[in-house]
């Protein structure tokens, strides 16, 4: 992420990144205000990011993929695809391919199902494709839909046709909302795969950590967290043991997480606050904050950093793995040593990427030097930078994906498109941010954004309150009339228990990733 | 890229070709005084205090802005440097209440620094003394303008890292200060509260209020009167204490930006959040959450002791009794209907040595591939 400030362009979709990773935000401020980088926001509500920007693409929640083809169809149609870069490395069958399908995405249909006029997208292109190097940046709000994986695809796609790979300043960048969901999947906090993405379902990979575990692996692989949920409904599931995480307010279609929830014989949560899924436990165990423990995190470029103790927990508190270890040593199992610096010579004893990574290293490290992973040994400088020579499939693969609309539609009796996200203020659930006196002061509670023209037809006026309903539910929240969001759109930040977004929000999920669609939902509002 | 070769205080420096004097002067462990440079921001030329002399240049060079060049002789000090530099502290100290018992500042504060360097108490100018109200309308940001010096870092800091620019100067002469438009309260202008303007600030006109105005510790206060009254920098003091560091540098736990923080802890309290400047992803800037949303470490809401559900109602517990109960319900299940009855989500919040030990935990005590954490939501 340093070398973002390099960039001569950067198309960001699908972030509020000033709000939600603010940092990077200021790189990219950075960079374009200090050097000349182009910047182009493709997002359908006004974010802070449009003042910065040359070009703001406002297209309709959910047409992403068909943007994108858009633009690349103008590369294909003038000629500005980086050929060389495409015959050199990627397989050229897949690029034909691409090219025939993007044959239907003429600017003026993208423009139809966008919203985006043909010749903003014309523009967009040319810029993107012209300079030298080109960033593409996106979070969740390219993941949280139904086709996320194909919005993916279709960026590496884009980043791809325009050469625009493993060097300073391009590729495609994912900001992951959480701030070590990269460290989670890293070690295998993932029903699929082990530490280092080995699939569970590999004998070979299996036998190397049952040999390190001394047990017996399941060889099938489990089930997402959302795969869970319903399953716990279904009563097919009937434990659970829940470490940090409040899916009551997180979980999409939050009505049914309750129900799941409640459903269970028996629910265990280990937290540092009493928080909405904590309630329904039947035990709940006190565990120590980041800042009272030591460990590490993977920020989303890949960067291991050390956590340190910077106090002592309250009370009786623990650190998580030393709850963990205690738990298993009754039901049996004897972890070795938890301490985190072992544990982590353990991670990286088992997993290739992390093999040089080591907390005495970390702490070695002078200021302002870091390591990021694939570092496979103790004498490897770390890897800031993937795919500089080849890809890790060996060529590039372009993987053509055609425009979805999304699972739910406005009609008669939801005319909206609700989408959710973040706010600047808040994270997540709030179970932290909300805590804080100052920053409840400057932003309360909730709102509705909701276009002047939206408002007067329905009825709704400035900061009184409104009533927004979908096929799943309806919430009470304050209305905040505002231009920021086009007519047809309104959007509802899921950080507030009072006014919880995720309430109405559709648990369809991603066939591939299980993502569900958080973005888009057919809503109504009127007055309260 | 290209090598200069430059001799500054005798010194024989190499430095990459386009380095000002200063870089290079700090590179080698020569320390300027500087008041208006931060390594952050474009240099400015304002405050004169780093003015060095060049052989053969027909004036001083400010080393922050001038670039070296090759062959360049330097020095950055002599009677005659001290001497200007030393003026240049008497004014600014002229119209600054020299309050430093009791301003949170006291320890850390460039201009006491140099004050102290300098010998100066009390200056020779008697100036004019501003009296300015305090500026604390909104949570996080106080402003206390008597103390400002006008080195316009917060003005910079604003526009040029945090492309806001919420102040800039206003009023004329004597009475300019860096003020928001129409001396707006800053809830009221498009300020995102990051806190670079706090971070950057080299005297005590512009705070951090949390800590200021309600997270005040004795020990703390102590601290900084003492720095005040034995002319020390807060590290000597501690070290003159004979106390450790209280700062811990650690990774911001809001979002995948990875910030580094510093967190200081007084009595199992924290009292400050800072940043180290041009370390990590933020160079020494946060944001609001990562500056100031830390109350919930210490909040009243914390769980202290494991809770057990009897009769709906949760009861305090031991951890023994909680953890046995915990075990022989999952083992049961487990015993009942099997591994895949149980479920397990660790958390995207939590340190990789944790994520890995509860999937451990899944699969290897559990018996089950049912473990994830919710980066899908
Ligand atoms: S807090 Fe940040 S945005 Fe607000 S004035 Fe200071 S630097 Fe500017
Ligand atoms: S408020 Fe602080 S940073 Fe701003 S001009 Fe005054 S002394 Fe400098
Ligand atoms: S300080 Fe703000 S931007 Fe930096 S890691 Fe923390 S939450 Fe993210
Ligand atoms: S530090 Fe160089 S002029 Fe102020």
């Amino acid at each position: 992420m340093d070398d973002i400030e390099t960039a001569k362009a950067i198309l960001v979709i699908g972030s509020n990144t000033t709000e939600c990773h603010p940092i990077i935000g200021l790189r990219i401020k950075k960079a374009v205000m200090q050097n000349d980088c182009k910047l182009i926001v493709a997002e359908p509500k006004h974010i802070r990011l449009c003042y910065y920007a040359d070009k703001w693409l406002q297209l309709k929640p959910g047409t992403d993929v068909a943007l994108i083809n858009g633009m690349m169809n103008v590369m294909v149609e003038e000629g500005l695809a980086d050929d060389p870069f495409i015959n050199d490395r990627c397989e050229c069958d897949r690029y034909d391919e691409l090219k025939a399908m993007l044959k239907d995405y003429t600017p003026e249909k993208v423009s139809e199902i966008t919203g985006v006029p043909a010749d903003d997208i014309r523009e967009a292109a040319r810029t993107f494709a012209n300079a030298d190097n080109a960033a593409i940046i996106y979070a969740m709000g390219i993941t949280q839909h139904t086709t996320g994986t194909d919005n993916v695809m279709t960026l590496a796609n884009l980043a791809m046709m325009t050469g625009n790979i493993g060097k300073p300043g391009t590729g495609v960048n994912p900001l992951r909302g959480q701030n070590n969901v990269q460290g989670a999947c890293d070690v295998g906090a993932l029903p699929n795969v082990l530490t280092g993405y080995k699939p569970v379902t590999d004998p070979e990979t299996r036998e190397k950590f049952e040999k390190a575990w001394g047990v017996k692996l399941p060889e099938e692989p489990g089930l997402t967290a959302t795969e869970m949920m319903s399953a716990a409904a279904e009563g097919k599931i009937k434990a659970m043991y829940i470490v940090g995480e409040n899916p009551m307010l997180s979980d999409a279609n939050l009505h049914h997480a309750e129900k799941a929830l409640k459903n269970l014989d028996f629910l265990v949560v280990e937290d540092i606050f009493l928080t909405e899924t904590a309630q329904l436990a039947d035990v709940v165990l006190p565990a120590a904050s980041f800042a009272e423990k030591e460990g590490t995190f993977s920020a989303t470029d890949r960067r291991v950093q050390r956590v340190r103790k910077a106090l002592d927990a309250p009370g009786e508190a623990r650190p998580d793995n030393e709850i963990v270890a205690d738990l298993a040593k009754r039901m049996g199992y004897e972890m070795a040593n938890v301490e985190p610096a072992a544990v982590m010579d353990e991670i990286a004893s088992l997993t290739p990427q992390y093999g040089g990574i080591s907390h005495a290293r970390l702490d070695a490290l002078p200021d302002g030097e870091r390591l990021h992973w694939p570092c496979p040994d103790a004498d490897h400088p770390g890897t800031p930078i993937l795919h500089t020579e080849v890809f890790t499939r060996g060529k590039g693969w372009f993987a053509p994906a055609e425009w979805q609309a999304p699972a739910e539609q406005p009609d008669k009796e939801y005319p909206l498109t609700l989408t959710t996200g973040r706010v600047l203020w808040q994270y997540h659930t709030g179970t932290m941010t909300r805590k804080s006196d100052g920053i409840n002061e400057i932003d309360p509670h909730g709102h509705v954004w909701i276009s002047p023209d939206d408002a007067e037809k329905y009825g709704v006026e400035n900061g009184k309150k409104a009533v927004v309903t979908t096929r799943r539910g309806d919430i009470d929240i304050e209305a905040m009339v505002t231009e920021r969001v086009p007519n047809g759109v309104i959007f509802i930040p899921f950080h507030y228990v009072e006014s919880a977004a995720n309430i109405l929000t559709n648990d369809v999920v991603d066939p591939v990733s299980k993502v569900p669609e958080f973005k888009v939902s057919a809503a109504k509002v009127k007055a309260k | 890229m290209e090598q200069i070769k430059v001799e500054i205080d005798g010194l024989a420096c190499e430095a990459p070709k386009g380095s000002t004097i200063l870089d290079i002067a700090r590179a080698n462990g020569i320390d300027i005084p500087t008041l208006c440079y931060d390594p952050r921001l474009s240099p400015y030329g304002a405050c004169r205090l780093c003015l060095v002399e060049v052989e053969g240049a027909r004036a001083l060079l400010p080393a922050c802005c001038a670039k070296a060049d090759d062959g360049m002789v330097i020095q950055t000090t002599n009677e005659k440097l001290e001497r200007i530099r030393k003026t240049l502290v008497e004014l600014l100290v002229s119209d600054h209440p020299m309050e430093c018992q009791g301003c949170s500042k006291s320890g850390r504060c460039e201009l006491q620094r140099l004050a102290d360097k300098y010998g100066i108490t009390e200056s020779s100018f008697t100036g004019e003394v501003h009296e300015y109200d305090l500026h604390r309308e909104n949570p996080f940001v106080m402003r206390d303008y008597n103390k400002c010096i006008m080195c316009g870092r917060c003005i910079r800091i604003c526009r040029e890292v945090q492309g806001v620019g919420v102040y800039d100067f206003v009023n004329r002469g004597f009475k300019a200060v860096p003020g928001t438009p129409y001396d707006r309260p800053m809830q009221e202008t498009p300020c995102e509260f990051c806190g670079q303007c706090i971070s950057t600030c080299p005297t005590g006109a512009i705070k951090a209020r949390p800590y200021e105005d309600f997270g005040r510790v004795a020990a703390l206060d102590m601290l900084r009167n003492a720095c005040a009254y034995f002319k020390m920098p807060e590290e000597d003091m501690m070290k003159a204490l004979g106390l450790e560091s209280w700062v811990t540098r650690t990774t911001c736990a809001y979002c995948g930006c990875g910030c580094q923080l510093d967190i200081h802890v007084i009595d199992n309290k924290i009292v400050e959040i800072t940043s180290p400047v041009m370390v990590g992803s933020g160079q020494g800037n946060l944001c609001v959450k990562g500056r100031f949303g830390y109350d919930f470490v210490s909040s009243s809401e914390r769980l202290t002791r494991p809770l057990i559900k009897k009769k709906g109602k949760f009861e305090e517990a031991e951890w023994d009794e909680a953890l046995s109960l915990v075990a022989k319900k999952l083992g049961d299940t487990k015993k009942k209907s099997g591994p895949d009855s149980i479920g397990v989500l660790s958390s995207a919040r939590a340190t990789n040595e944790d994520n890995y030990l509860i999937q451990k935990f899944a699969r290897a005590v559990i018996g089950t591939n049912n473990v994830d954490h919710c980066a899908r939501l």
